[in-house]
């Protein structure tokens, strides 16, 4: 059943399956983000309790949901490329893993400004701030032990271990720190205090989330053509598509 | 059998000839032990409160420095080759060397951990909790450690990176630990969080074995 799959294996395929998702993710992401910030930002009601300072949900709540999906996505890439011996899963998740470390960072930036005019502090340490940091931690740890590596086929692997060691302690470290923190602290501010949310507040809301991730999958799709360039640059196909972009410039030369 | 019982008896021969290589991690434990005292607060009361997290973190610490030393030597020496291309079971091999190595590094540990407790003015009960602590704990920062230094054990520079590879993965650990520790502290029953400890020990006993066998081959390419 998984046969279908087998051919993007293959950096060449994986490489053209690229080049033809990216203009509809771009198209996705434009449309998706646009319609949802403007909405969320302009239009969407303001909160009674915390005025027009909620809005920012719409910037970190997607990027905080995304950035623990695209930490789990690079687990199954990895492990895709452990099962499988695909060279092109590896590439895949050390594509991704510096964008989720940009959401972690966006997510956790974006709860700072948020927290100081509503909390009065910047950084609390709250189980879910907590347990948000240590993944970016966690995302740091992979990217360096690939950096580590000269070679990257060795690197993709031992990156690959670690982000499986990752995904299995997040579950871990989450209801661990969520546990230390109640233990630690009386009163948890908790998110939303009102668990019901508006509709016309959560329409953009969710409009973002898919925008969001629509984003990620159009970053991710350039980079892994950059890595599979980058990689396989040896290779007649990527000479030939070299030769190809750089045509013009020789004929203008001469 | 006889096989891994040799790679034990080897390895332990080893450690032992390499004493300081086992005393430095100690000493290191117990000088950022003393820091404490000298960099928070010499009051009694202080220290009992900090006192189980310092322990835990200098243990952590320290552990990290010992654990470089698990496969380097094999590695380097060519005889972590010779394991893989034996035949022999690799998950048992690693297991064998993590246990060897757990029981020259953190036995250790265990047996400092009074004169740690008697500096940060723990009570008896809190010593109790936190050497249980301790048994079922180290034993995790073994196994999930030598994954981690069985990818970096080709690298150069393994050292900083060992650290920031397994600081975020054994934060679990220390807060279960120092809880346990801090429950034993206002005489309330710690036997959760030791079951808890206890089950992430079988859990990484079961799977870390097979990680470190892989995460050794990668490193053997």
């Amino acid at each position: 059943m998984w046969k279908w799959l087998h051919p993007y294996a293959k950096t060449e395929r994986a490489y053209q399956l690229c080049i033809t998702l990216q203009p509809w993710l771009w198209v996705g992401a434009i449309l998706c983000l646009s319609i949802g910030t403007v909405w969320g930002l302009a239009f969407a009601p303001q909160d009674y309790q915390q005025g027009d300072s909620f809005r920012i949900i719409y910037i970190h709540v997607p990027s905080a949901i995304l950035s623990m999906s695209t930490y789990v996505a690079m687990a199954i890439a990895a492990l895709v490329g452990m099962v499988w011996q695909w060279r092109t899963a590896y590439m895949t998740m050390i594509a991704m893993a510096p964008i989720g470390a940009a959401l972690t960072f966006i997510a956790l930036f974006t709860g700072a400004a948020w927290g100081k005019p509503m909390w009065g502090a910047w950084w609390v340490w709250d189980a879910r701030l907590t347990s948000e940091l240590i993944l970016l931690f966690l995302y740091i740890g992979v990217i360096a032990l690939y950096g580590a590596f000269e070679d990257k086929q060795q690197a993709g692997k031992a990156a690959g271990v670690m982000a499986l060691v990752g995904v299995v302690n997040i579950p871990i470290i989450h209801y661990s720190v969520e546990w230390w923190n109640t233990l630690h602290q009386g009163a948890t501010i908790s998110k939303f205090d009102n668990p019901s949310i508006a509709p016309e507040m959560l329409w953009p809301l969710l409009i973002n989330l898919l925008g969001f991730a629509f984003f990620i999958g159009a970053v991710t799709t350039i980079r892994l053509r950059n890595e599979i360039v980058l990689r396989e640059q040896h290779r007649p196909w990527v000479q030939a598509l070299a030769e190809q972009a750089l045509l013009p410039h020789k004929t203008r030369e001469r | 059998m006889s096989l891994y019982q040799g790679i034990f008896k080897r390895d332990m021969h080893i450690a032992f000839k390499q004493k300081a290589e086992l005393v430095q991690p100690l000493m290191f434990l117990l000088m950022v032990v003393t820091l404490f005292p000298l960099g928070v607060s010499p009051s009694p009361d202080t220290l009992q409160r900090i006192g189980p997290g310092v322990i835990w973190i200098a243990a952590i610490l320290s552990s990290l420095m010992a654990m470089e030393r698990l496969f380097r030597d094999d590695f380097q020496d060519g005889s972590l080759e010779q394991y893989v291309l034996s035949g022999m079971a690799l998950p048992a091999v690693s297991t064998v060397k993590v246990v060897a190595h757990w029981l020259v590094s953190f036995v250790p540990v265990l047996l400092l951990s009074p004169l740690l407790a008697m500096f940060l003015n723990l009570t008896f009960d809190m010593y109790v909790a936190l050497l249980l602590t301790l048994i079922l704990g180290t034993p995790l920062l073994s196994l999930i450690g030598a994954i981690a230094v069985g990818l970096t054990v080709g690298l150069q520079k393994g050292g900083v990176l060992l650290a920031l590879l397994l600081i975020p993965v054994f934060i679990p650990l220390l807060i279960f630990a120092t809880s346990a520790v801090d429950s034993a502290a206002l005489q309330l029953p710690y036997y959760p969080q030791l079951a808890i400890i206890a089950a992430m020990l079988l859990l990484a006993a079961a799977l870390a074995p097979f990680a470190i066998a892989y995460s050794l081959k990668v490193s053997q390419n």
